[in-house]
Order: structure tokens, then sequence, then C-alpha cells
């Protein structure tokens, strides 16, 4: 399918940018471009049919890494930078590893961070324009009878799953985004509250305003002796969305854990914390019992679908090889 | 007069000959065959020629990587225009009226055509249910209702969305069982017929029809039931009794369907991605009502094509309309969606199997009953398979068509046999394993039709087996941890078919240069290479020296690229031809070898000689220029093969098959349920390779392919709306670079003594032992068999946990 005529404006501030922003309306909708991916995707799709692209990629500034205190990603930051920086890598491995397996070596040039938290879900109804259209009905009684890759958790109203990745490592290590241009000026959101349960008749899936622009991702420091990991379990190593995504991230004395961050993405609307997992681990010393057991709270309570009830098996397995990789490395 | 000639180009004079027989590098023997008078020698192997069997790189090579290769879809026309096709959202409609007026009076929209005829359908038996209807039923979503033509593609979009369709709705079904149910919605309201194209598929006529369920049909000719199965099961010391699953898999070629169709008022010529373009001539031409002699077919590069490229398509149709009404070339292609959705398919299956043997490995019963889906097309059968690979006295083969509301099935590499032999040779190993007998010692015993397929299995278990190291072979379920890695083989069958109207043309112009002529079309296989190659070798010039030219239906007719037959049908007219050709230009350049016995004339090297005066050879381009002759110009025919053909006809086939055999090596993570083949190696047979290396490209293009269709393809269909929900690249999985196992092939090289370069197909044989090879492995490697594909984790861990 082709696109809509449109107009693109290359913004050079983030002032300018939210006040474009702002004047979106559901008739003529304004919508910020950042890598353009996900976006590229949903108007050739027929989801997205903007009147105005405000491009953020000519706003100087917004594609700084800095390291000093924690890590600050500029929201134009490529994933392919977060794979690959030196300092990024040393210090935040799971982010790395969750930048580094997104998408494709060609995609992770182009998507920024920023957009790739803000990327709508890849659910196949939602990506479908028919069920946006005539056949929206059909969607919403019934909800998605094909729900192999949807959600085993907190799925009883809505089933999809949000896309990003690097999310779960970003969540794991209790990262926050921060909102410029809004009515009340620059604000801080965590990471963990930032997501909605993606539904298909919202512009966003995010507690983002019209009018606001995500100008940088801020993850604190670490404590000393933080060891992380990260695995996304696809069908396929060349290209794939996941099953399941887990990340790690212990703090450890000798083999006792001290403190524990696991989180999971794709199973549930929003990246989900194993906090029964985390509280089974902290104070004990990691064995591959206990790394088991954790992985079995972590699924416990799961409500598997018709058809994705092999998700659960999965994370369980990911959720283990996940901690065990984190206390190894 | 053309009776008579045909007559006599039918049955040739013939000689009686000997001939070598056999496989190279094993016991050859010689053979007598009656040959035609006007074919040349037989060849002797590939190590003693020097173009032929030789492994250049393909002639187009460079194009391609370049970009330089033009496909439809890169076909540029002054004034063309651009078509949009008007699909419909829902399953299952009766179109009540269309109002094409705001697109018409769109600026730029050039042309409206609403579709008045179906094509790629099934089609009542008697269409009086649905005579009083104006237009076609829909019976799938994405079913095409009419097109636009606008001087932009992006004018032709809006457009589009501007024709008012009024649909009735009607109840619908997509799934297999539920459509096979008493109560389901009724997708066709009467019997249907299907005719196959070039490609295969379709289904016999007549055949009975329950609702939405149409059968039996025992197969093809000669598939009939025989002997008693129930007396086959009662001697059985062992009987295997099993159900399997195969899933819908779609057409992903690079290049999706298209056509630039271009109406003028002396007549039509079509740019085509197709797989025959004298199919795209003949149907154009019955459904426009043009006599062929004004219609033209181009096909310089097709991007592809699996079975699904033949005849003009609805969108063809629609373009072509659209072309005659602007009075401008139509370009229509495909997108995407459109592919996936309407543009052919590998049906699904349900199989259920029994096989009977006795304590040796002796065969006796086979019984098979299957149902399939092939959409609103029919021809979704398990293929030949059960009847041809292994003889047993009492055997029946009993498939089922069962319609519903989904895009058409079409041909797809090996369709048919791809599904029934993921179940064939699964049993047969389940069989090997409850005689505790290996699965090749059982093969040996069982695999004994006097067929050059047979021959050429027997010695490709062997040298396969050795290569890949099946004396690794452990007992299933062999590896402690959560990695289990095993091996298995599974065998292929296909028919070796011919096409004998195929007529080849060869020039050689004064200058001395030649060049090869035949409609047939390069999809992508390097037909263009083995033309080049086969009547370079008559001439003594190498490959990039002949011109080639093909995919144009100006030139003598050539085969579709369906069956795996076009290398087949037109090397050997190639070589008769330039055979020919070299003898004429021989006697044109004796004079200048002091009057010479043309008998005595040679070419090598780019040079012309005497025999005995070897020194005395001279540029082949300076005796031309010398010897000023007009232009030679021969024109050669496929004859039938020299042992005739078990089914005669535009599709001829054999009585000697194709055969193959795969080994696969997976590891099986049980705990997540990922399988990844690790390695294959395949033994091949194609009679003799014309070359090595593009027969090789093909096998492990076959094998990839059928990686991915045992682990990754399916087609998801939303049961509530009927819209197939992964109509993309992105949600249809297909196998990667970093999926793709380490591929050894082992090319036989088989004389069989048939025709004047013996060259067989390829395609197909290479695509259909490779799922049952995987699942075989699987077996081994987890103690588990798998029967139901694809291999993904959902099923993987269903069957894990059965």
């Amino acid at each position: 399918m082709a696109m809509n005529s449109f107009e693109w404006v290359d913004a050079t501030t983030v002032e300018q940018a939210a006040g474009m922003l702002a004047e979106s309306t559901e008739q003529r909708p304004v919508i910020a471009k950042a890598g353009g991916i996900d976006l590229l995707d949903l108007m050739k799709e027929g989801i997205l049919a903007p009147m105005r692209l405000v491009n953020l990629k000519t706003i100087r500034g917004l594609d700084e890494i800095d390291t000093e205190n924690g890590l600050s990603l500029g929201a134009l930051v490529t994933l392919d930078r977060i794979d690959s920086d030196p300092q990024v890598r040393a210090r935040y491995l799971a982010l790395s590893d969750a930048a580094g397996h997104a998408a494709t070596p060609q995609v992770r040039n182009a998507a920024t961070i920023g957009g790739n938290l803000l990327q709508r879900p890849r659910c196949w109804y939602f990506r479908h324009d028919h069920f946006h259209g005539e056949g929206a009905d059909e969607m919403g009684s019934r909800g998605a009878d094909e729900n192999q890759h949807h959600a085993i958790f907190d799925n009883d109203k809505n089933a999809m799953v949000q896309a990003s990745t690097p999310a779960t490592a970003l969540v794991a290590y209790d990262a926050s985004a921060e909102l410029a241009g809004g009515a009340n000026g620059s604000r801080v959101v965590k990471l963990s509250d930032f997501f909605l349960p993606p539904e298909m008749q919202r512009a966003h899936d995010a507690r983002i305003e019209t009018g606001e622009v995500m100008t940088r991702v801020i993850v604190p420091p670490l404590n000393a002796g933080a060891k992380a990991a990260y695995r996304k379990q696809t069908e396929r190593d060349s290209y794939d969305w996941p099953i399941c995504d887990v990340a790690v991230v212990l703090t450890m004395e000798g083999q006792t854990v001290q403190n524990a961050s696991i989180v999971m993405g794709w199973v549930a609307p929003t990246p989900r914390r194993a906090a029964e997992s985390e509280r089974l681990l902290i104070g004990n010393r990691l064995t591959d019992d206990l790394a088991r057991q954790a992985a079995r709270a972590a699924v416990a309570g799961a409500t598997p679908l018709a058809k994705n009830s092999y998700k659960v098996p999965v994370l369980e397995t990911v959720v283990r090889r996940t901690i065990l990789a984190a206390a190894a490395g | 007069m053309a009776t008579e000639n045909q007559a006599r180009a039918d049955r040739p004079s013939l000689r009686s000959q000997s001939l070598l027989y056999g496989i190279v590098g094993q016991e050859m023997r010689q053979v007598t065959r009656q040959v035609p008078d006007d074919e040349p020698p037989q060849l002797p192997v590939n190590a003693e020629l020097r173009s032929i069997g030789k492994s250049i790189p393909r002639l187009d090579a460079v194009q391609k990587v370049t970009g330089a290769a033009k496909y439809t879809f890169d076909v540029q026309l002054p004034g063309m225009l651009y078509a949009r096709q008007i699909v419909c959202p829902w399953p299952h409609a009766r179109v009540i009226s269309i109002d094409t007026s705001a697109a018409e009076r769109h600026p730029g929209v050039r042309a409206v055509h609403v579709l008045e005829t179906l094509l790629q359908s099934a089609r009542l038996r008697d269409p009086e249910a649905e005579a009083r209807n104006k237009y076609p039923t829909v019976r799938f979503a994405g079913q095409t209702v009419a097109a636009v033509a606008a001087e932009t593609q992006r004018i032709a979009d809006q457009a589009a969305k501007l024709v008012k369709v009024e649909y009735e709705r009607l109840p619908h079904v997509t799934d297999l069982d539920a459509a096979m149910d008493d109560e389901a919605p009724i997708v066709f309201p009467g019997p249907v017929e299907q005719p196959s194209t070039a490609g295969g598929g379709g289904a016999p006529e007549g055949l009975p029809q329950k609702g939405n369920v149409r059968g039996p049909n025992f197969g093809m000719p000669g598939m009939t039931p025989t002997g008693d199965i129930d007396q086959g099961l009662a001697e059985a010391d062992v009987i295997v009794e099993t159900e399997y699953r195969t899933q819908v898999q779609t057409h992903v070629p690079m290049e999706t369907h298209g056509i630039v169709a271009d109406w003028q008022d002396d007549g039509l010529t079509i740019y085509a991605s197709t797989q025959h373009t004298h199919s795209v001539r003949d149907e154009a031409a019955e459904y426009f009502d043009l006599p062929k002699s004004k219609i033209r077919v181009i096909s310089d590069f097709t991007g592809g094509g699996f079975g699904a490229k033949y005849g003009i398509n609805n969108f063809g149709l629609l373009a072509i309309h659209l072309s005659q009404k602007a009075g401008a070339p139509v370009r229509m292609m495909l997108d995407r969606r459109e592919e996936h959705v309407s543009a052919g398919n590998r049906p699904n299956s349900l199989q259920r199997v029994r096989i009977g043997a006795k304590q040796d490995g002796t065969l006796t019963a086979i019984d098979v009953i299957s149902w399939g889906s092939g959409g609103i097309a029919g021809g979704a059968g398990i293929g030949f398979c059960f009847n041809a690979l292994y003889p047993c006295p009492n055997m029946r083969t009993e498939q089922y068509d069962v319609f519903t509301n989904a895009g058409p099935c079409a041909a797809f590499r090996a369709p048919g046999q791809v599904q029934g032999i993921f179940s064939l040779e699964q049993a047969m190993d389940e069989l090997a394993d409850r005689l505790q007998l290996d699965p090749l010692i059982l093969r040996d015993r069982i695999d004994t039709k006097p067929t050059d397929d047979m021959l050429a299995r027997a010695h490709e278990r062997k040298v396969a087996a050795e290569r890949f190291g099946w004396s690794r072979r452990r007992p299933p379920n062999a590896d402690a941890g959560p990695i289990k890695r095993g091996i298995g083989m599974a065998q292929a069958q296909w028919v070796y078919v011919v096409s004998p109207p195929t007529t080849v043309e060869v020039r050689v112009a004064d200058d001395g240069s030649v060049s090869v002529y035949n409609s047939t079309q390069d999809v992508g296989t390097g037909t263009r290479t083995v033309l080049a190659q086969v009547v370079a070798e008559e001439f003594g010039l190498n490959a990039e020296d002949i011109g080639v030219f093909i995919g144009d239906t100006r030139f003598p007719w050539g085969p579709p690229s369906g069956g795996s037959r076009v290398t087949a049908s037109v090397t050997a007219p190639a070589r008769n031809a330039a055979y020919a050709a070299a003898r004429d230009l021989a006697a044109r350049l004796a004079p200048l070898f002091d009057d010479a016995d043309p008998d005595d004339i040679f070419f090598a090297d780019g040079k012309v000689g005497v025999r005995g005066k070897e020194g005395a050879a001279r540029p082949l381009k300076d005796a031309a220029k010398e010897a000023k002759f007009g232009e030679i110009s021969k024109l050669a025919k496929r004859h039938d093969d020299y042992e005739g053909f078990a089914v005669p006809g535009e599709l001829s086939i054999s009585r000697h098959g194709l055969g193959g055999v795969q080994f696969a090596e997976v590891a099986v993570d049980v705990e997540t349920g990922v399988v990844k083949v690790e390695r294959i190696v395949a033994a091949s047979d194609c009679g003799r390779p014309i070359n090595p290396k593009l027969v090789e490209s093909q096998v492990i293009g076959g094998i990839i392919q059928g990686v991915s269709y045992a682990i990754y393809e399916d087609r998801i269909m939303d049961a509530a709306s009927g819209h197939q929900l992964n109509a993309n690249v992105d949600q249809y999985k297909m196998v990667g670079s970093r999926e793709t196992p380490a591929i050894e092939v082992l090319l036989m090289e088989q004389i069989g003594a048939q025709s004047s370069t013996d060259a067989r197909g390829i395609a197909e044989a290479s695509n259909v032992a490779t799922s049952a090879a995987i699942a075989n492995a699987f077996y081994n490697a987890t103690g588990k068999r798998i029967r139901t594909l694809p291999m993904n984790p959902a099923n993987v861990l269903a069957t894990l946990s059965a």
C-alpha cells in the first residue's frame, strides 16, 4: 500500500517541535518522527495517516550519551550506538544486549531509543488496517483469537503487548524518561509507570501528552558489584520479535544475592516485574535450584490464552537461564 | 499438410543405436535405443566435454547483482499508468452494487474496470445457482472486485478508496476442520471443478461433493486402489498408523506477481512476471478474443516463481481491460499482502496413514486418507509419492478437497508431494524403528521399482550416508541436557517430465556468430546459461560467445517453468538444432580447406579446422568472413524420449522419476521448543547436469525453502474476520541467514540414454525430502515424533509434553 501525502517539517528546537505537535487533532494529526522506522511501517499499512510529520532528527543535542553519573541517553541515540558504546556495554550490559538484539543491523542503525520506546504493538490485529476500519467491530467483543504472540498475564481485557525490548532492560535498571514541552515544562517519569496496556484506538501506549517530546532516557547509577544479563527468546536468530525477553540485574556479595531486579517483556501488556522471584533470590545463595524456584515463581499466576500456553514454559526457562547468566557474568 | 507434417514430426525415422547408460563413476553399460535419425551422436560423459557439464558462472550474474537486469517490476513505458485493485474486506459476500463514478471523476484517473469473470477459483459445475448475480460472488477476504488506473500510483491508491461497493455478507468458514462439519457455512452452492495449471494442482472432473468436501479423488491416472487393504493389513506383522498435519505455505517470491499491459490498435504487448510466457498469451487470447498472432508476451527476467505464476490471473485481466479503456500501458504489480492472500499457496493437509509390513520390511498395505484445503480452489491433494515410491500390492490413496473462504491454492514446488513425503517418510522411519531395522536398510529392501530414480536413490543413500556420517547415529534421546541433537534421513521422488512441443532455433550469422532462440523464461534457474553451454559445445565456442534470446513469445514455443521440465525440454532440441547448424556451417566452410569432407571439419576453441590437419585451423570469424555464406537457421523440436513416455502429451511423463536423498542434523532445545537445523547433506540427481553449479544452487534453494516450511512458515487465518493476519514478511516467518544450515550437495551424473542431452529436472525434487528428514532427525534427537508442521515452539512443546 502507498501512503497519503503529508507535510514534513524539520524541527530545530524541542520547543518548536512541541508547539507543532500540540496542534495535532484527530482530523489533522501531527506526528513526531525520530528514526522513522515504526512510523513508516504504520503509514504504509494505513494505520497512521499524518497530516504533518515533525522531524526531530534536526534538533541538535538529542543524540548524546553521557555516562558521568549513571547513564543519560538522548532520545535520538540509535540502538546501534547503545549496543556498541564501550561505556554502556561495560556498565549496562543488559541494555546493550537488548539494543543489540533488537530488529536488524539496518534498523538498529536508524532506530532511536525514543522511537523504540514509543513504538506501537506488533499485534497482527493492530497492524492490519481492516481492524481499524470496516472490521473494527470484529475485534472488540471477541478479542484476538489468534493470540500466540499475546500476553499470558493481565490479559483479561486486552492481550496486546508492548513491543519494545530495550524497555525490558531499562525497566530492570529502573530507568526514567524525560519529557519536555508539556504545559508544566519538563518532567521525568519512571519507565515502570510510563507504559500503558496497548489499545487499538489510542494514539500512544504511554503516558506522553499531546505536545510532549521525549528528550532523554535516564538510568540511575548502579550498585557496586552489580551484574546483569539479558535474554531475548525468539523462534529465529536472524531477525524476530520475541516469545519473551528477560532482563536480570543482580547485586551479589560472593554467591549471595543482595539485590535483584527481574523484568519480563512480551508476556504482559507492559514490562512485568517478577517481584516474587526477586524476593526469593534476595538474601540467599544463588544456586541452580534457587534459580529454578525463582523461575517457577515468575510464571505463577500466568493465565495463558487458547494459543499461547507454550509461552509459559518458555518464559520459565528464559528467566532461569537469565538469572544464572547474570550471576555468572 | 499441417497434419502430415505433424505426423512426420511426431514420428521421426529412427535408427537403432547402442548408448551408454548408468551413473557415471559407477558400473555403466550399453543399452540399445531407437534414436531419431536427425539427432546427433550421444554425448560422452561430462568429463570429456568442454562446455557442457562445466560450472561456469551464470551469464546474467553481473546484470542481476548490479540491478541492470530488467524485471517486470522495472518496466517503464511512455505514458504508462499505475493500477490498484479494489479488494473485498469480507470473506464471503454477494456484491449488490458497485458505484465507480467518484473514482472516475478523481483527477488523474484514466480508467476503472469491474471484474466480470473470476479466475483462480474453482467453478460451479452448474452455474445456475449464481446465474442471476451481476458480479462474481466474493469467497475470501482480499478477493478482487475491480481496479483503477491512474497517472501515478498514489492517485490510483486514493481512487481505489472512492469505489463504493455494496455487499451482502454471507456466513464464512476458514478452518479446515470446521469446514468439514456438516453444519459448516457452504463456500460454493454446488459441486465445482478445478482444472490444473502447467505447474500442477487441480483435480479430476466430476468428483462427488458434499458440502465443502469434494472427493474421493484417488489421484493421478494409474493411482486407482490396488489389491485389498484389509487383507494387506491382516498379513502385516507390524502396522504403523498415524495422523499428520501440515500447514498452509504462501508464495513469497522476491518479485510479486504482476504485468504491464500495453493495448494498441494493432495488438497487445504484455510484460509479465511469469513462469510461462505462452500461458499468458493463450489466456489473454481467450479472454479478449484476440488472435494469438496479435499478442506478444515478454519476460526478460522473472523474480522467482514456485508454481503460482501462470496465465493472466484476475489482476492481469483487469490490467488489460484498463489498458484497453485508457489507451495507455498499465502497470499492475501486486503488493506483498495481495501476494500472500490471493496469489496462491501450498494447501494444508490432514493425513491418516496406515502402513503394514512384514518382519523383514516387505510392505503389505499402504492406506492413506487425506483432507486439505486450497481455499476457494481445488487441488489440495498430497501428491503421488505413496504410489510412486515403494511398490506394495495393496494400496489406496483417498484424497479430499475441502473448500474454505480463503485465497486459492496454486501449484507450489512439488505440489502435494512435499506434504505427502512428510508423512510417508516419517511413517517409514517409524516402521524401521518398530522393525529394529536401520532406515537405510529398510529403504534398500523396499525401494525396488525398476526406474532410474530407484537406481539413483540406491547410490545416493550410500554416498550421502558416508559423507554425512550416518554411522554416528545414536539411539533416540541420547543427550542428557536440554539441547538434544539427532540425525535423520528421508527420500524424495518426483516426476521426470518433458514438453515435446518445445522447439529451439539456432542461427549462425554470416560473421560466424551463433545465437539461440526459445520463448521459455528464466525464473532464476539459469536457463540462458545452460542453453548457451549446450549450443557452444557444438561450435567449439564459449558459452558467453552465444547470443541467447528467451522470454518472448515471438520465439519458437518453449516450456513452462513448472514440473521441473525446462532444462529437460529445451537442451535436447537446442543441441539438435546446434548440431544441424554446425554441420551446415561445416559444409559451407569446407571449400576453404581444400574442399575437405565436411564430416572432417571440426570446431574447437573458437577455430575451425580439418581433422588430421589441426595445425591449419583458423579463427571461425575469419573463415566465416571469407566464405561469404548466408545466415544459417535450424529449428529442432524436442522429440519424445528414446523409450517414449508413460503418459505422452504436452506434459509428457516418463516412467522414470527423479530421486534424491537428504540427511539432516538438528538441535532441539526441549525447554524452549526451538529447533535448529544445523546441517543437511543432499544427494541429488538430474540426469546429466549441464551446469553443476546452477544445479547445486537450485538444490540449496530447495533445501532452504524446505527448512523454512518445516520450521517457520505458517499462514495464520483469523476465523472471526476471515483475514490472513500475517500477510507480510515481518509476521509470516521465513528462514533467515542464521537459520540456514550448513548444506552439502552431492550431485550424480546419471546418463539415462533418453535424449540428446539426457538432462532432467531438479527444482522440485530438491524440496521434497527436507521436512521429513528434519522430522526424523527430531525423533532421533528427542525420542518423540513430530507430526504437525511447522516445528515451531508451540508445536514442538505440545509434541514433547504429549
